[in-house]
């Protein structure tokens, strides 16, 4: 048994021992029928009897049928239940951003802080990261937290854990990237939250995600468009936008979240808010996915007063 | 070896050598080449197939040997991919997909359903040609440079990124794919216009309704995968945008067409072996089977189902949640005629008269080897489990226990069985049995520890990896080691019986079943007359009463 380091591990931990003992019982039963059997039945034994043998059961069949079913559908509801429960994802927890890359993972705490196939976290304490690829599909995974999620390019994937152990424990890319897949690993570096404080505030003074889109923002004018100030111009105003629902010129009501603010920006004319014109240009190839992460954070910043 | 008996072949207490069989009409390379004789095709298949699994093999034991140290020494990193793609796409496409239904569908399909051949001669011949012109593609590949995506071609890796031989080899499965097609197809209409008179459905060998219930897999799930080829040929020659999101595509969809095909393909695997052991195991316990109609319907409900069930590779890609909560379930209800067809083997076994011949010992390690499988498939099945162990060593093993311990000992299990009737002679018979029994120990030794090492954590796919994994590889790559040896064996005495091995009657084992009723080998019109049936498949406490027989030899 690996490890159990978050919140989820003890959950699936146990779904797992019961079907190693499910597993275990009815290979053996299996396994006895047929030595029991092999043994009595062998061509050999004389003094057996062999007479009045039945060979079609159907009542047998049916029964048999219908325990398989019942047992099979109450894994698949415990299976079902913790993996609904657990892709629920609180909204306490703090925010990583993750861009994966042939070879390597690079990560963004929200006050900036940038590690590269490291990333430390503190304990007892929700933490969620949102993911996306550069190139081709990667998957992060951490064995000792029970989590695994494919890393797509073209659009943001979330996942979360909470750990409950400090220590260091590996991170896989487990999606077979090309060449070095097997050297895209790292490790998560669980500390207590005071150390961790220090850690995150302990190096030079780092600009957050938020600052940094404000500047990408404002070199790439887009404020001569969406005014912040929440007066409606060219542009829909973008203050308070994020999280809430938007409606579409095609009659459509949409949440702006990070996938719609990231296609709006690279694909701006693919979905419309209602009442503007399809005039703005794309910025595809005129930024890459950090500094996309960092438009959205500050477009999320202005969100929040 | 020096065991082996080294006496002057005895001349054969056959009857005179007068008798034309399909073996002796024409020596001249054309009349092979050439020929229309679905017997001779088989064994045209059964060489072609062997060459692929020996350098899928020697792929697979360099990738193992190369994990014996987690630096990875022993091979560069490219050089590792590249092998073990090699070993999944030849393994897959070139030799399990076609190994049953190729070899022994294509001998035993006119023999059994009484027929003097199968619907459509040539076109048989002409997909066995399909088959080595795809083969062709993608060894050219392997020799160019090989191509290190993964059999499974996850685009936009191999859409756009990997620079090796993706489009020959691409090729080479999308001819092969036609090959497949060809067979279902006149396995289909063969099993529907050819049987003999009398044959009803519910008097079909088992063997029969597991190919049947294959063909309709192949028919209709191939040209899925020759879509999915075509799309990524099309992104990587034009630039088309389908998968890459850089060009505005989906990598989500390659993933839905792929597994499309290649799930409902693992039953193209797995199904025939599952007819092979509803064969052997009746004639070694000289009783009917347990359950005929549940196991011939459970084959036809494992095909229908397994179209239903490919989502269950995307738990953790990004498909939605509930796509994820309807793909398990789906997932849960192939394991119920699964299930059923090892209750009613087992269930076959009570009351007989076993005896423990080479076909049964394989028979017998099927079972065991298809419960493993199929009950870890309940773990990935489940959807919180499957999150961890997807793309583990645990899956490597799940599949391996379902595609080589299932497949390939229903594989070896079917070639032991027929072999008397394919070449009129008998195999060493120890000889046999001490390599099923070894293959079976290293199949176990090989494959159980993958499942530790799965769940520990150690991801798929790695040349490098952390050390504490070490115990578990080496342990693994010993197994692999005596594996190797154990399909060795066979590989020798079989051909070794071709000149040496005693001579047989036209039904060693006592079976019921058509091709029993011809001559060993049979002659290449089959039968001299069209057989009548009037009976059940297997009535075999009758066929022991009348012939007087305690049963085999």
């Amino acid at each position: 048994m690996p490890e159990q380091a978050s919140t989820l591990a003890p959950h699936v931990d146990r779904l797992y021992l019961s079907l190693i003992g499910m597993s275990l019982f009815f290979t053996l039963l299996i396994t006895g029928f047929i030595l029991y059997f092999a043994i009595k039945y062998r061509r050999g034994n004389l003094g057996v009897d062999r007479s009045s043998r039945t060979h079609r059961g159907v009542s047998m069949e049916v029964s048999v049928m219908a325990v398989l079913f019942t047992l099979s559908m109450g894994i698949f509801a415990w299976g079902a239940t913790l993996y609904l429960s657990s892709s629920r994802i609180p909204s306490d927890g703090m925010d990583v951003r993750v861009v994966a890359k042939q070879w390597m993972w690079k990560f963004q705490h929200s006050n900036g802080r940038r590690e590269i196939n490291e990333l430390h976290v503190p304990l007892g304490q929700p933490v969620k990261l949102t993911m996306i690829s550069e190139d081709v599909i990667h998957s992060l995974y951490v064995p000792a937290f029970r989590i695994k999620r494919d890393v797509l390019p073209g659009s943001y994937a979330s996942c979360w854990f909470e750990a409950t152990r400090t220590g260091e424990f590996h991170l896989f890319c487990a999606e077979y990237c090309g060449t070095n897949h097997s050297r895209m690993v790292g490790r998560i570096v669980v500390m207590e939250p005071a150390e961790y404080g220090d850690w995150l505030g302990g190096t030079s003074p780092t600009e957050s995600p938020a600052v940094a889109g404000e500047r990408v923002f404002e070199n790439l004018r887009c404020h001569t468009c969406h005014r912040s100030n929440g007066v409606a111009t060219r542009g829909p105003p973008l203050a308070g936008l994020f999280g809430h629902e938007v409606k579409l010129a095609d009659g459509r009501t949409i949440v702006a979240d990070d996938t719609y603010l990231r296609e709006s920006i690279l694909r701006p004319s693919s979905k419309v808010v209602a009442g503007y014109q399809p005039i703005m240009p794309t910025f595809d190839g005129q930024v890459d996915e950090e500094q996309l992460i960092q438009l959205i954070a500050y477009i999320k910043s202005l969100a929040q007063p | 070896m020096s065991i082996i008996e080294r006496s002057p072949p005895i001349q054969p207490v056959q009857p005179p050598r007068a008798r034309r069989h399909y073996l002796n009409s024409g020596y001249s390379v054309a009349s092979w080449l050439l020929t229309v004789d679905h017997k001779r095709i088989a064994l045209l298949y059964l060489v072609s197939i062997t060459f692929f699994f020996v350098i899928g093999g020697i792929a697979a034991t360099v990738v193992r040997l190369d994990l014996m140290t987690p630096q990875g020494d022993l091979v560069r990193t490219e050089t590792y991919n590249k092998l073990f793609t090699a070993h999944g796409v030849i393994m897959v496409f070139f030799f399990l997909i076609p190994s049953i239904p190729a070899v022994l569908g294509n001998f035993l399909v006119p023999l059994m359903i009484g027929a003097r051949d199968l619907a459509f001669p040539r076109l048989n011949l002409l997909s066995w040609y399909i088959y080595m012109l795809g083969g062709a593609f993608t060894l050219y590949a392997l020799l160019a440079g090989g191509v290190d995506t993964g059999w499974t071609f996850y685009a936009p890796y191999s859409s756009t990124y990997s620079n090796t031989y993706v489009m020959a080899t691409a090729v080479g499965i999308f001819i092969t794919g036609f090959s497949s097609i060809l067979t279902g197809l006149n396995f289909v209409v063969s099993i529907h216009k050819m049987r003999a008179p009398g044959l009803t459905w519910f008097r079909l060998p088992l063997f029969i309704w597991s190919i049947y219930a294959t063909s309709i897999i192949m028919v209709l799930g191939t040209p899925v995968l020759a879509i999915s080829i075509l799309l990524v040929a099309m992104e990587r020659l034009f630039g088309f945008g389908i998968f890459d999101p850089r060009l505005g595509g989906d990598p989500i969809l390659f993933q839905h067409l792929f597994w499309f095909y290649s799930h409902p393909a693992v039953y193209i695997m797995i199904l025939p072996s599952m007819g092979v052991v509803s064969e052997i195991i009746p004639c070694f316990c000289r009783r009917r089977p347990f359950g005929y109609a549940f196991i011939g319907f459970s084959s036809v409900a494992i095909a229908v189902f397994g179209f239903l069930v490919w989502g269950h590779h995307l738990f953790v890609s990004g498909q939605s949640v509930y796509a994820g909560l309807v793909f398990s379930m789906l997932s849960y209800l192939v394991a119920i005629p699964s299930a059923i067809k090892v209750f009613n083997w087992t269930a076959s076994m009570h009351k007989g008269s076993i005896s423990f011949e080479t076909p049964m010992l394989y028979a017998l390690g099927f079972i065991g080897l298809f419960t493993m499988g199929g009950l870890t498939g309940l773990f990935v099945a489940a959807l919180a489990v499957d999150v961890h162990v997807h793309d583990t060593y645990f899956v490597v093993a799940h599949f391996h226990y379902i595609m080589v311990g299932g497949a390939v000992m229903g594989y070896l299990g079917g070639i032991h069985f027929w072999w008397p009737k394919m070449t009129g002679r008998m195999y060493p018979e120890n000889w046999a049995r001490l390599s099923a029994i070894l293959i079976f120990f290293g199949f176990n030794l090989t494959f159980f520890p993958q499942y530790i090492l799965g769940y520990l954590g150690m991801p798929r796919r790695y040349h490098v990896y952390p050390p504490e994994f070490q115990v578990l590889n080496v342990m693994s790559s010993a197994g692999a080691s005596i594996l190797a040896v154990g399909y060795f064996f066979p590989l020798t005495y079989l051909l070794w019986s071709l000149w040496y091995g005693k001579p047989t009657t036209s039904n060693p084992w006592n079976a019921t079943g058509l091709e029993w009723q011809t001559p060993s080998p049979p002659p290449t019109e089959n039968f001299t007359e069209t057989p009548i049936v009037v009976d059940e498949a297997y009535d075999y406490e009758r066929f022991d009463q009348q012939v007087g027989t305690g049963g085999a030899r």
